[in-house]
């Protein structure tokens, strides 16, 4: 994540022209040592974290990393290196190393690497459209603000509160052999708690998360805004959080949980709010769709997929019910995963995965789109910084919104022996993503249209493809909300990206729920 | 950058010190070199090298803390972040759980963290590894993806109170997993080692290759309660749960599985079976890790459990000083003491079970069980009478660590292992548990 910096010690921007200089550098080393191809990433990576216990500001901690990745074909082989020293003899020198990697290697390398055209962009610029840049904002409005979550967590009867923000600015400058010199500016956010309720007498304990999403915005996703806000039976939000109100909340619901009737195992219909839903759609969507992973790129850790070339060959797979509709984007303002351009200096846009239930696309990158007969990438290319290689990595991934005006009171009340869960917690699914298991942060029970109670000690577990197919309705677009990951990990050494996920209130129908109680 | 000898850390180090005019000051100083090669589909996908170092400046003038960070070391650079800091600290709020810097301590001698041949490895050098492995796949007819990563680095520490600390280190981290042509198997291998002449990738390899021929055309049975025998790369990814959650703060806060009602916990107490032993020592030559902790205690062999019993948790010196008693800082490598019996004769002396290879995407269900969930991979196999019948299809599970050491049923023999889900290593020998709880089925290969 970088090394830790102060806030006041952080450098200043770096000039556009001489990143330009610097890459050019890169460029014209590797070429004249036989690269036939060659990218250069110059970033500066700030993240601050703001780490409060309970009535204490634990840490703060401003990291900043600075430094250029350089990638290289030579001998239809895939090299790269990468520097935090920056004169122009260690550039020419990590390129060089870039380069003797690549040749080392290509003795062992099967075909060579193919990758789909690119146009040049010449200069360009994109910018994450922020409205207050939450690394301008005074470290006492921050720890104020987490001091009083906690304040609310405690006053309604929590015995512990951790509260956190993150925020991040990537400042990304790519330029490659093809001509393409593009400076990017990105933001993204994250703030997080966890209250702890315990009862003294039983021992028992109950925690409830935060319902608040990261996103690709600024400091002005925690200024409240009650048109954003969902009032039920418990609040939920939109485009702006109010970690204040969430927190009060979350401490009484601890406490509810920890008297909550324990859950029957057996077949629920659930009604997944997005809160919730943004995660499975994540591991059993997202992560089966990208093409490396269906190809055997990530056998050894991330693992393969079940959603191999010959079902989306077919073009007849039908991987859910005709109400699932699955986009891939690199642009929804607000976003983890919006940027102007990918890591590898491909413009960015939106697609078709699951088109009314059919599997009709995947997720791809330069090197792997001649595969499915593209000829241009979809721009998902990432590396977490300069100092790591980049690869393909998840686009948004996002359920559409039911076409028929649909609210969750009016999906409720058609449902017969169900779960609204709210919330994300335990998450696990295997390798190739067929089965999984999911739990959420509040579970209520509902009997013949009825909410009727908290219930506890909630998993379920489904088959993705069976999952999937039990759909049987969307809220509406006036529910569409977006979740997201802050830290996906994947690849050897494992690298985190940042990726959202939207949808609005679903239902599953008929889905097996556990009893995950046990006795130590 | 380059490893620096202790004499230049400790020069370096001074220097920066002597432009401190804080209540304390504590620098440290730490770089690593490293590269890799992945492959897939039987070829390189990617590969790479890095190197990198900072320095860390923290001043302190009472209970307020400024660190600053820098990888520029001039006199000049040096001296300028020294104050910087000292800047910060005056404007840092309080911090009530903050402890003074520690005086000088005395550290046991290094042990063998740093291999020399393992830092000299070339580029040449990891293909050819890479080459093995990749030979073994060819020739079986499998397609393999792997990765190989070697590092060296070296760390070092001094304050204003005469405390110095220094270590070197040395890693080579290989796994490979090979799938059959049809993708109807899978099997996987994964070591790591100090010492690169320990780590055969001809011979690994072979293993992942076959459990992948092994595993193919794989049958469904039942989930349902079953004796398992987790082999130490599958036991280590729950046990390191366990070990990993022996925290006298959460214990006495009552949020951990070691919490009892009314504010007690289950230190002192049974909490597995009585052939358990769980400890850590940096001297081990199998598992050699740095005699210091990143905040410059010292690191001595520690029992955590023993004969099941609950005997040291993790104390900050924080919560230490508030509890009255002596801080333990939590090791950088765990062993477990295994029996003499080899993963064959644990196999043979089963009359029914299943043998597992690899576990994998664990994730806590419920904090005050322990409880865990997370799938089998990569070879899963039944046994029966002795022997290894035919290869099942992979099952989730949800169990406890501390509930499945409570079933142990035999250890086999403790080896250095890898976990793929941390990438921490630990010795830990193959077990054979009892009524392990698998909960469904998984079509996964």
């Amino acid at each position: 994540m970088g090394t830790p910096v102060t806030p006041g010690t952080r450098m200043r921007d770096v000039d556009v022209a001489l990143k330009k200089r610097m890459a050019d550098v890169a460029l014209n080393a590797a070429r004249s040592k036989g690269a036939t191809y060659t990218d250069a990433r110059i970033g500066r990576y700030l993240n601050q974290f703001v780490v409060t216990r309970d009535k204490n500001i634990e840490n703060i901690v401003d990291t900043e990393s600075y430094g250029m990745g350089i990638r290289v074909i030579a001998n239809g082989c895939w090299g790269f290196a990468a520097t935090d020293k920056l004169d122009n003899d260690s550039i020419a020198r990590a390129a060089e190393t870039a380069v003797a990697i690549a040749k080392e290697n290509a003795r062992i390398q099967g075909e060579p690497v193919k990758l789909a055209p690119q146009k040049g962009y010449g200069d360009v610029t994109w910018k994450t459209p922020i409205e207050k840049n939450a690394f301008e904002v005074p470290m006492k409005d921050k720890t104020d603000l987490l001091l009083s979550v906690n304040d609310a967590g405690f006053k309604n009867g929590a015995n512990y509160v951790q509260s956190v923000m993150f925020f991040v600015n990537e400042q990304k400058y790519f330029a490659s052999t093809d001509g393409s010199y593009i400076d990017q500016d990105i933001h993204r956010i994250w703030p997080f708690f966890g209250v702890t309720k315990i009862d003294d007498k039983t021992g028992k304990f109950e925690t409830r998360s935060s319902l608040s999403a990261p996103r690709g915005m600024g400091y002005e996703y925690l200024i409240p805004r009650e048109s954003d806000k969902i009032k039920g039976l418990t609040t939920l939000y939109r485009d702006r959080y109010d970690m204040h109100e969430d927190a009060a909340a979350a401490a009484l619901q601890a406490a509810q949980k920890l008297k909550a009737k324990s859950v029957e195992p057996g077949k629920y219909d659930l009604v997944l709010d997005p809160s919730h839903l943004w995660l499975t759609i994540h591991e059993s969507v997202g992560h089966p769709s990208e093409l490396d992973r269906v190809l055997g790129y990530e056998a050894n850790f991330a693992g393969t997929s079940f959603l191999t070339l010959d079902k989306w060959e077919s073009k007849k797979f039908k991987f859910g019910s005709d109400k699932v509709n699955i986009v891939a984007d690199k642009l929804q303002p607000g976003s983890l995963g919006a940027v102007g351009y990918d890591d590898e200096g491909v413009g960015t846009k939106q697609w078709d995965i699951i088109k009314d239930g059919v599997l009709v696309n995947y997720q791809t990158i330069r090197d792997q789109a001649h595969i499915l007969g593209l000829t241009e990438s979809q721009g998902c290319c990432y590396a977490q910084s300069w100092q790591d290689v980049q690869f393909q990595r998840m686009p948004n991934i996002s359920l559409q919104p039911g076409k028929t005006p649909l609210s969750v009171e009016q999906m409720i009340k058609g449902v017969e022996k169900g779960i609204y869960i709210i919330g994300d917690s335990s998450f696990s699914i295997d390798q190739q993503r067929y089965n999984f298991q999911f739990s959420g942060q509040l579970y209520y029970e509902i009997k013949n249209g009825k909410i009727v109670g908290m219930l506890n000690d909630v998993a379920y577990q489904a088959n993705t493809q069976e999952f999937w197919n039990s759909c049987a309705a969307v809220c509406d677009k006036s529910d569409y909300r977006l979740g997201g990951s802050f830290f996906d990990g994947k690849g050897q050494p494992m690298q985190a990206s940042a990726v959202s996920h939207g949808s609005s209130t679903a239902l599953f129908k008929g889905v097996n729920v556990i009893n995950t109680a046990r006795k130590i | 950058m380059a490893i620096l000898t202790e004499d230049e850390c400790k020069a370096i180090l001074k220097k920066a010190l002597s432009y401190s005019k804080a209540d304390e000051c504590e620098i440290s100083i730490n770089g690593s070199d490293s590269a890799n090669i992945r492959y897939a589909r039987n070829s390189v996908s990617t590969s790479g090298s890095l190197s990198s170092s900072s320095m860390a400046i923290s001043s302190a003038f009472g209970k307020k803390l400024g660190i600053v960070t820098l990888n520029e070391y001039t006199d000049e650079a040096i001296q300028s972040a020294v104050k910087r800091s000292e800047e910060l600290a005056k404007l840092a709020p309080e911090n009530p759980e903050y402890m003074p810097f520690l005086g000088p301590q005395n550290y046991a001698p290094p042990a063998k963290t740093f291999v020399p041949a393992t830092a000299a490895i070339t580029p040449a050098q990891r293909t050819t590894m890479v080459e093995q492995s990749l030979n073994v796949a060819k020739e079986g007819k499998l397609t393999a993806a792997g990765f190989l990563q070697n590092s060296s680095g070296f760390s070092a520490m001094m304050n204003s109170h005469g405390l110095f600390a220094y270590n070197t280190s040395t890693n080579v981290n290989f796994s490979v997993t090979l799938r059959t042509a049809d993708s109807q198997g899978s099997g996987y291998s994964t070591k790591d080692y100090n010492n690169v002449s320990k780590l055969d990738t001809l011979a690994f390899t072979k293993i992942a290759a076959q459990k992948a021929s092994g595993s193919a055309n794989a049958k469904a049975i039942e989930p349902g309660k079953y004796t398992v025998i987790l082999e130490p790369a599958a036991g280590i990814v729950l046990l390191e749960q366990l070990y990993g959650g022996l925290d006298a703060r959460s214990a006495d806060e009552g949020r951990s599985f070691l919490s009892k009602p009314g504010g007690k916990t289950k230190l002192g107490e049974k909490l597995v079976d009585e052939r358990i032993n769980i400890y850590s020592d940096p001297a081990n030559p199998e598992l050699p890790t740095s005699s210091w902790s990143g905040d410059g205690q010292p690191l001595t062999k520690m029992s955590w459990i023993e004969k099941g019993v609950v005997k040291n948790l993790n104390y900050s010196r924080f919560w230490a000083q508030k509890k009255g008693v002596k801080p333990i800082p939590y090791p950088n490598g765990i062993i477990m003491d295994g029996g003499t019996q080899t993963l064959e004769e644990l196999i043979k002396g089963t009359e029914k079970g299943i043998l597992v290879t690899r576990l994998w995407y664990i994730r806590p269900v419920d904090p005050q069980t322990l409880l865990y969930t997370g799938l089998t991979r990569d070879g899963t196999f039944y046994i029966e009478n002795g022997q290894i019948k035919f290869p099942i299809k992979n099952f989730r599970f949800n169990e406890s660590p501390v509930i499945m050491l409570n079933n142990l049923d035999a250890l086999g023999k403790a080896e250095r292992t890898v976990s793929g889900e941390s990438g921490q290593s630990a010795l830990i020998p193959p077990m054979r548990i009892k009524e392990f709880t698998f909960s469904s089925l998984s079509d996964a290969i």
